[in-house]
């Protein structure tokens, strides 16, 4: 009950450019994305049929209606290569997680165990990698895993291996991808939460006879689910969606569904059938999304 | 008694091996940016003549200047309309669709690139916008514009609403009170919500490659197909280029924060 | 404070004041006001005049609603029934800029980004002053709280008590018609508390200003307010001097709230002359004066104050025809508190109650105290009893 008044209704004037921006840009274009996954696949430019011509009245729009079809959805859901594909993100996409949590977790609770300045200072190491591209990151790591790359020379320096081992085009490769890629997401909801835990809290633990793995299993971890949560959503619903990645790392014998989203869109130009993969794609994503969605703003409207 | 020492060494290992992992890759990259040798294996003595190479690459420093106006260009809009976002989630009342708002805010930080660059080149298509620079830059601004927005409003959410009632008992109108102290207060946050969106957008390929049209490939696309043949020193070259903008951005984000430090807590780039 | 500084008169330039009443004159006036959020009726129909030149305290536990009513004196809630009249023109509607009334926050609020300079003549500057007055005007203020050489240290490098300074003068540099303070101490330790109330009485006596100072804190109102308004659950439950309050509560729950006080249920009620002898569950019959005003309805109880109960070996020495006057109950000493300046005894009376006695540490040493479990007699006169209803 903080001065809500006075500054309510002039502030509620600024939501009107970001709205009408957000529903032209954002919401509007799902709208053709669902219209044109119901379409029928045409050779032509733009490669879909039929197109909505709101001129054309009442008639047309019935007729428009009428021509709508499932086909795509049909295709998708009896094409092994989809149903492959939505699988494979899916395990992808919860094995990277789950070793996201597994190497972030212990770096984000050394960091909310530096004294305070050094705190800062480990927060923007952090972050530094997160500024650089993207494609930067994935192109330094094919650098090092390529065949006569630097991961090979040194192996081989040291007598591990015999022949160089083929690291790009596996699995592997697109793992330490992801994992590389995706960790600051993971470490800093994670490090928000141990940050912000009292000191005390651990200490009391101790205090009442609890041995140290105890006092993490009992009580820091415990408290720090909702970073967890956080950052698991933060990371597993791009994943999911990912194409840079496994198109650079992985090989091709396996797609990801943002990949065969791609292939449709770019190589085949089967843009209904694209469309119909991004709507499912998106009905999967629906419960996690909305899961981080409401996290986002409980966090951020904590204040109001 | 003995003290319960915070830090164990397992804390400071898992630390160390963090950060080499996020960074090695890194510096191995500009190392080898300045390596004199064509063959990626072979040190051929320090030489900047790929860093030549790529300045005399026509088509990808077209791609690079073509990046940056984008970039500018929808961070600028992206950090006044996600300013605006934040004023009014954080201070306005509830009005009509505003939970239907914050959702189409929150959507795109997770959404699958794929999906938010598909469903916009539909709409450009319908539209039979001419696909160049202002998709890209709408496009980016769309995206970039959600992350300025929970950066200023974190900020904002911080912020002691008491300050603006001071300003309003000591005779400001709303508006003056924003002004004269709410946007002083968050400006470290909204720079740095420019610079999100600005890295942001420098970085993406995958919502430009569906909205750019032919002829106007930005910097990452250009990258993307020439990576996809393979390593070439090139890259590299132009890689720690953009490094190094980068760099210089976040030592000029620091300062920033450094400045307007009397918040008592300083800003992170995030 | 310096006395050689010139008096600050706040009715001669108050920014917007037109006419501003005389000392003593009704300066604002509250008719009705309530305000609900929600479900919640956070003020509950309050009336209150406040006079000119008066330093007056709402006193009330948390959730009170005692920061909604000021915050409504200072515009930042709009009241939903009622009116506000300051000088006679009703200002419930209006704006916090468009008040004469300026407000010293809780945590000062003080601009984090602007100098102490700059933070005292920020409302200045809003008043559009010309450059030179605020110029004479801030350093005026600077001096009045004592914070010469600090004009040019943002807030995070000054102490909790120059702070505090700065966001007083920010505040009186406008020369509001009427301060508001909300918990202006609450953020300083014991010892600065004290002096910081000294001075804030010292100063609002000094510029004949009108000051209303909302907090929990019993001791804090009593020690600088004239008046005090005490607050429960939205309403006005008693508007006193701090003496009245505290020797005239008008409920039981008023009592409890300010200061310690023994209570005795009533059980049975009869009239002796000017006296009443109350029957009572724990001390037996306990002879009191008889209220000033007639006793209503209601579970009734006998209150007494733990210094104005006596203890005695051996009782009160009694005078001829005084014997009946005196409430004289025995018992045992149960628990001892020691307070440095006084103690505090807990005695078990022999007719089951317990009542508690503060006894003034008069000599350093231990002579006059008693130890546990010693039989004694606690006493006092009906004058010093109250009757409350509940």
């Amino acid at each position: 009950m903080s001065g809500r008044r006075i500054f309510a209704r002039p502030a509620r004037f600024a939501a009107i450019a970001p709205y009408v921006w957000m529903v032209l840009f954002f919401l509007v274009p799902f709208g053709f994305v669902l219209k044109i996954s119901l379409s029928q696949t045409a050779i032509a430019q733009p490669p879909y049929e039929p197109l909505f011509d709101p001129t054309a009245g009442w008639e047309a729009l019935k007729a428009a209606f009428a021509a709508l079809s499932i086909d795509n959805f049909k295709l998708l859901a009896s094409d092994d290569l989809y149903v492959f594909a939505y699988v494979r993100s899916l395990t992808v996409a919860a094995t990277a997680t789950a070793l996201l949590l597994l190497i972030g977790y212990p770096i984000a609770y050394g960091m909310a165990r530096l004294p305070r300045r050094w705190q800062a200072v480990a927060m923007v190491l952090v972050i530094v990698p997160f500024w650089t591209s993207f494609l930067i990151r994935i192109y330094a790591w094919i650098n090092i895993l390529q065949h006569d790359g630097l991961l090979n020379q040194i192996l081989l320096a040291l007598h591990l291996v015999s022949r160089p081992v083929v690291w790009l085009s596996t699995d592997t490769a697109m793992y330490i991808g992801i994992v590389y890629s995706y960790l600051p997401f993971m470490i800093l909801p994670l490090y928000a939460t141990l940050a912000k835990m009292e000191p005390v809290l651990e200490e009391a633990a101790s205090d009442l006879g609890a041995p140290p793995w105890q006092v993490f299993w009992l009580v820091t971890f415990p408290l720090s689910l909702p970073g967890v949560g956080a950052g698991v959503l933060l990371c597993f619903i791009p994943i999911v969606g990912e194409f840079v990645i496994p198109d650079l790392l992985a090989g091709s014998n396996s797609l990801m569904i943002g990949q065969t989203l791609w292939l449709e869109f770019f190589t085949n130009k089967d843009w209904p059938v694209a469309s119909a993969a991004a709507i499912v794609l998106l009905v999967v994503l629906l419960v996690p999304l909305l899961l981080y969605e409401r996290l986002q703003k409980r966090q951020l409207e904590q204040g109001r | 008694m003995r003290k319960l020492s915070r830090l164990s060494r397992f804390n400071i290992a898992s630390l160390a091996m963090g950060l080499a992992f996020l960074y090695l890759p890194i510096i191995i990259l500009v190392i080898y940016s300045f390596n004199a040798s064509r063959l990626v294996t072979v040190w051929g003595g320090w030489s900047l003549r790929w860093y030549h190479e790529f300045f005399n690459d026509r088509a990808m420093i077209e791609a690079a200047w073509m990046s940056l106006r984008v970039a500018v260009s929808s961070a600028t809009i992206a950090t006044l309309l996600g300013t605006l976002t934040a004023v009014a989630l954080s201070r306005g009342e509830a009005f009509r669709g505003r939970t239907l708002f914050s959702g189409m805010l929150y959507a795109p930080l997770v959404m699958p690139e794929v999906i938010t660059g598909l469903s916009l080149l539909l709409l450009f298509v319908a539209l039979n916008a001419e696909r160049g620079f202002w998709t890209v830059t709408i496009a980016h601004t769309t995206l970039t514009m959600c992350f300025v927005a929970v950066v200023v409003q974190s900020r904002l959410g911080s912020l002691d609403r008491s300050l603006e009632e001071a300003a309003m008992d000591l005779g400001c109108n709303p508006l003056r009170a924003f002004l004269a102290v709410t946007l002083p207060l968050i400006a470290p946050a909204i720079v740095a919500g420019w610079m999100l969106a600005f890295t942001l957008s420098l970085d993406d390929l995958v919502i430009a490659s569906f909205t750019t049209g032919p002829g106007s490939a930005t910097l990452p696309i250009r990258i993307y197909s020439e990576v996809r043949l393979g390593v070439k020193p090139e890259i590299n070259a132009i890689c720690t280029l953009v490094i190094g903008l980068i760099a210089v951005i976040i030592v000029i984000a620091s300062l920033a924060s450094k400045l307007s430090s009397s918040q008592g807590e300083s800003a992170a780039p995030l | 404070m310096t006395d050689d500084l010139p008096r600050t008169d706040a009715a001669a330039d108050a920014v917007g004041a037109d006419a501003y009443p005389a000392a003593g004159q009704p300066l604002l006036r509250i008719e009705g006001v309530a305000k609900t959020f929600g479900t919640f009726r956070a003020v509950d129909g309050v009336s209150l005049d406040i006079k000119a030149g008066e330093f007056f305290a709402l006193l009330g536990p948390s959730g009170c609603g005692k920061t909604t009513l000021l915050r409504m004196l200072a515009g930042f809630e709009a009241p939903d029934e009622g009116r506000i009249l300051l000088g006679g023109k009703d200002i419930a509607q209006a704006l916090p800029h468009e008040r004469p009334i300026n407000m010293m926050f809780q945590n000062y609020a003080l601009f984090p980004h602007l100098s102490v300079r700059d933070n005292i003549a920020f409302g200045l500057k809003r008043a559009r002053l010309a450059r030179a007055d605020i110029a004479t005007r801030v350093a005026e203020m600077v001096a009045l709280v004592k914070l010469e050489g600090l004009e040019k240290r943002k807030p995070d490098q000054l102490s909790g008590g120059q702070r505090q300074r700065v966001a007083l003068a920010r505040a009186l540099a406008r020369r509001p018609q009427l301060l508001l303070l909300d918990e202006p101490l609450a953020a300083l330790d014991k010892k600065l508390r004290e002096n910081t109330q000294g001075e804030l009485m010292e100063l609002q006596r000094r510029l004949g200003m009108t000051f209303i100072i909302v907090t929990h804190d019993q001791e804090e109102a009593m020690t600088m307010a004239s008046r005090i308004g005490v607050m429960k659950a939205g309403k006005l439950a008693q508007v006193a001097s701090p003496r009245e309050l505290y020797e005239a509560p008008r409920s039981r729950w008023i009592a409890e709230f300010v200061g310690d006080i023994n209570l005795f249920e009533a059980e049975s009620k009869l009239r002796d002359g000017h006296r009443l002898v109350i029957g009572t569950s724990g001390a037996g019959a306990l002879v009191v004066a008889e209220p000033r005003e007639p006793v209503g309805a209601g579970k009734l109880s006998v209150a007494i104050r733990p210094e104005k109960v006596k203890l005695s070996r051996r009782g009160p020495v009694s005078e001829a025809g005084h014997e009946t006057a005196i409430n004289r109950l025995d018992g045992v000493i149960a628990d001892i508190c020691y307070l440095g300046g006084t103690t505090t005894y807990k005695v078990k009376l022999d007719t089951g109650g317990m009542v508690q006695a503060s006894v003034a540490n008069s000599a350093r040493l231990d002579v006059d105290a008693y130890s546990l479990n010693q039989h004694v007699v606690a006493w006092f006169t009906p004058d010093d009893c109250v009757v409350l209803t509940s």
